[in-house]
This record gives structure tokens, C-alpha cells and sequence, in this order.
């Protein structure tokens, strides 16, 4: 099967967030037993269950809305890449510790932005999801942000590397704060374009203090939301899905 | 009377629903960690029980929601259907006094008030060292064996311990 599916927009939405937080999981939990010091090891892989439980809520009621039966694992597990809605952000290689600092600090400032605005969203069950997720978000952008005032602020060394960790996520910003994605959930979804101005706030605040430079990319990624994707998703889908897909039904 | 029987019979269930030990933190039950937030019977006979996750992606929370269901038959439920629910969300300021002094008897430092770590600014208050009482003590990492918990060290006593994180 080509080409995205088209979905109700509720489901579409409630898919985006949770696929999103499902692979940035992913993505930090191929951090462990690899990152500089054992307690960034804890710190990454507890960064990642937290965005899977996120993912878990949000998957599970994407498939309940459907109504089309499939659960979470459904979803997780038996897509394939172009069903995926997650921005390209999220699915970028980890790179250096530098790399994966800077699209936290991104991501967890737009997460932080994103579940403030659900508080007020008319659907109960993203508005209770974003009063928990914004409790554990609140430490992710703390911590991404002690590591790049660190790094950046440090020395010489440690701070050409984040700013060679922020040039490579940057083009991967505008894709998060796409306007298209809330169509038709005004008073449910948060319009992404009005999560940007604190976002911007906030993150301009970080790389001042951290003596960093804005870039100022010349590309810009697009598409995730509509299932296109980088080469690097299929990869990730393959290690993440391979013993579901192996063994259906399989638990322990 | 047949009222007041089944109101006394969820009074009894509520309870030994909170005497489950918490999976992760056995010293704590969870009626200490406020995570039980309601049992009803609902009108096809079967008790219900709502509890609220820690965290979003806590792995205990299935072992909490089978445990709660054990509890409740061997209390004498015949159905039990145990719900997750996210809000409000939990915070640590539901935790009760006698697991705060628990958690300090087991080693690991008590949450702070939850408003302290939720004000524009953030303020670093110091944890007090759960085996020698000192404030000299120093965060290690923010996230520790546990979603709930950071990692400290004491200078005093150089001991390394838990605290449990406010949210």
C-alpha cells in the first residue's frame, strides 16, 4: 500500500502526538549503555518511558476513536513507515551526545508549549493526558537544557560540538509547528503555529545564556505528518517491530 | 440494611486496596503513595477501583492494577475491574505523613512540597540526607532508579541516596 491514509482528524491528530513521543522513545532507548556517564544512561532511558507512556495513552485512544479495532500495540507494531505521522525529528540518527542534547532541547520545548495549550482542549482525554505529561516534560526540558548550557558555555571543545549538534537538528524545527496539523479540532487540538512564540522564547533564552548561535538553515524538513519520511525510519521501525512481527502476540 | 451492608463491604475493600504493598517501593503501601482513588460497585454487581499512574509510563502501574485485583477477590469482590485514570494528576503532594516517614526509614529522602518545583522560578531547595539528617548534599542526577526518583549524594556522611521527586 502507497500513500498516506486518509483518517478522521481527531484520529489523525491523536496519532501524530503519540507517534512522535513513540519514536523519540525508541530513539532514546538506543542511548543505554552508550551514553557519557551511567547516570545519563538512567537519565535518557527515563526520559524515554516517560514519552512511551505518553505514546501508550495517545496510540490507544487514536485506535479507540477509530473504531476500527486496533489497539496500541496494532498501531506500534503493524504500520508500516508511511503510515507513520511523527515529525522528521524525531527519527534522525542520535548522532553525538551533542546532537541528541540539542533535539531535546527542541523537542521538549515545544512538548512542554504543546500540553500547556491541551490543559484547555474541550477533549478530556488529551486534556488529562497533558495535566500528567506536563508534570514529567517540565523535567526533560530541564535537563536537555542544563546540558546545553553546559556544553555550550563550556569549552571550546564542548561548545563547537553543540553548536554542530544544534546546525544539524535545526532544519527540523519549522516541521513541528506546521499549522495543517490541527485543521478541522478547533477547541480540541493546540494550533502548533500559536505553541511558537513561547517555544521561541524559551529556547532563545537557553543558547543566549549558552553563548550559542542561532542557526539559520537553508532547508527545512516537511512531511512526516503525511507519512514521508527520512531513510532512517524504516530502520528504526525494523529493530522496533521485528519480534511483534516475529512472534504476534508474544508476551512476557 | 442491605445499603449499609454494601457500604461497609467497599469501606473494607477501599482499605485493603490501600494496604497493597507499592511493587517498586514495598516499603510504602499504596494508600501511603495516594495512588487507590476510588472503589464503587457498579451495577452489574462487579467492584470497580480507578488508580492513578505515578508517571505516564510508570512499568509498575500493571503490576499495581493486577496486585489491587488480587487483593479485592481474596477480600471477598467477585468481579473486580480495576481502571487507569490520569486526571487529575497524581502529585506528590498526596502522599500521606506516615509514608513520608516510611520513605525516610527506608533511605530515601521525602518529596518537597510540589509548589516549591512548579513556580516561575525554579528553586533548588537542598534534600535533607535520609541516613545522617545533614542538608549538605548534592544532586547527582535528576533521574534515578525509579521515574519517581532523582539521584543524591551526602557530603556529610558521603553516602549516595534517593529522593523522591516532587511533582
Amino acid at each position: 500500500m502507497t500513500g498516506v491514509r486518509t483518517l478522521p482528524p481527531l484520529v489523525g491528530y491523536a496519532l501524530a502526538l503519540g507517534d512522535d513521543a513513540l519514536i523519540l522513545a525508541q530513539r532514546l532507548g538506543e542511548w543505554v549503555s552508550y551514553a557519557p556517564q551511567m547516570e545519563e544512561d538512567i537519565a535518557l532511558a527515563n526520559i524515554g518511558l516517560d514519552l512511551l507512556g505518553q505514546a501508550r495513552t495517545l496510540l490507544s485512544y487514536a485506535g479507540a476513536v477509530e473504531g476500527a479495532g486496533r489497539d496500541e500495540d496494532d498501531l506500534a507494531y503493524l504500520r508500516d513507515d508511511r503510515d507513520f505521522r511523527n515529525v522528521q525529528l524525531v527519527e534522525i540518527p542520535n548522532g553525538d551526545f551533542a546532537v541528541t542534547m540539542a533535539r531535546q532541547l527542541i523537542f521538549s520545548a515545544y512538548q512542554y508549549e504543546l500540553y500547556t495549550a491541551l490543559l484547555d482542549s474541550g477533549d478530556p482525554t488529551l486534556a488529562g493526558l497533558a495535566g500528567k505529561a506536563v508534570k514529567e516534560v517540565d523535567y526533560h526540558r530541564d535537563h536537555a537544557t542544563q546540558w546545553v548550557l553546559r556544553l555550550g558555555d563550556g569549552t571550546e571543545l564542548s561548545r563547537a560540538r553543540m553548536q554542530a549538534g544544534l546546525d544539524q537538528v535545526w532544519p527540523y524545527v519549522d516541521e513541528l509547528f506546521d499549522p495543517a496539523d490541527a485543521a478541522g479540532l478547533a477547541g480540541v487540538a493546540a494550533d502548533p503555529a500559536a505553541l511558537r512564540p513561547a517555544w521561541e522564547r524559551y529556547v532563545t533564552r537557553v543558547l543566549d545564556e549558552a553563548t550559542l548561535r542561532r542557526p539559520e538553515p537553508r532547508w527545512r524538513s516537511r512531511g512526516g505528518r503525511s507519512g514521508l519520511h527520512t531513510e532512517h525510519l524504516g530502520h528504526l521501525l525494523a529493530e522496533m517491530q521485528h519480534l511483534h512481527r516475529s512472534h504476534p502476540g508474544a508476551s512476557w | 440494611m442491605v445499603t449499609t451492608q454494601a457500604a461497609e463491604n467497599l469501606t473494607a475493600l477501599l482499605a485493603a486496596a490501600r494496604a497493597v504493598p507499592d511493587p517498586e517501593i514495598p516499603v510504602l503501601t499504596l494508600g501511603d503513595l495516594g495512588v487507590i482513588r476510588d472503589v464503587r460497585a457498579a451495577g452489574d454487581g462487579a467492584v470497580e477501583v480507578d488508580i492513578t499512574p505515578t508517571y505516564t509510563g510508570c512499568p509498575a502501574t500493571a503490576v499495581i492494577a493486577s496486585d489491587v485485583q488480587a487483593a479485592l477477590q481474596r477480600a471477598g469482590a467477585d468481579q473486580v475491574r480495576v481502571q487507569i485514570v490520569l486526571s487529575p494528576p497524581w502529585t506528590t503532594d498526596w502522599m500521606s505523613e506516615s509514608g513520608r516517614s516510611k520513605l525516610r526509614g527506608f533511605g530515601i529522602a521525602p518529596p518537597e512540597p510540589a509548589a516549591h518545583a512548579a513556580g516561575p522560578v525554579r528553586l533548588a531547595f537542598s534534600v535533607r540526607c535520609p541516613h545522617c539528617g545533614s542538608i549538605d548534599t548534592r544532586e547527582i542526577s535528576r533521574f534515578g532508579s525509579t521515574p519517581c526518583k532523582s539521584l543524591w549524594t551526602c557530603r556529610s556522611c558521603t553516602e549516595p541516596f534517593d529522593s523522591f521527586k516532587a511533582i
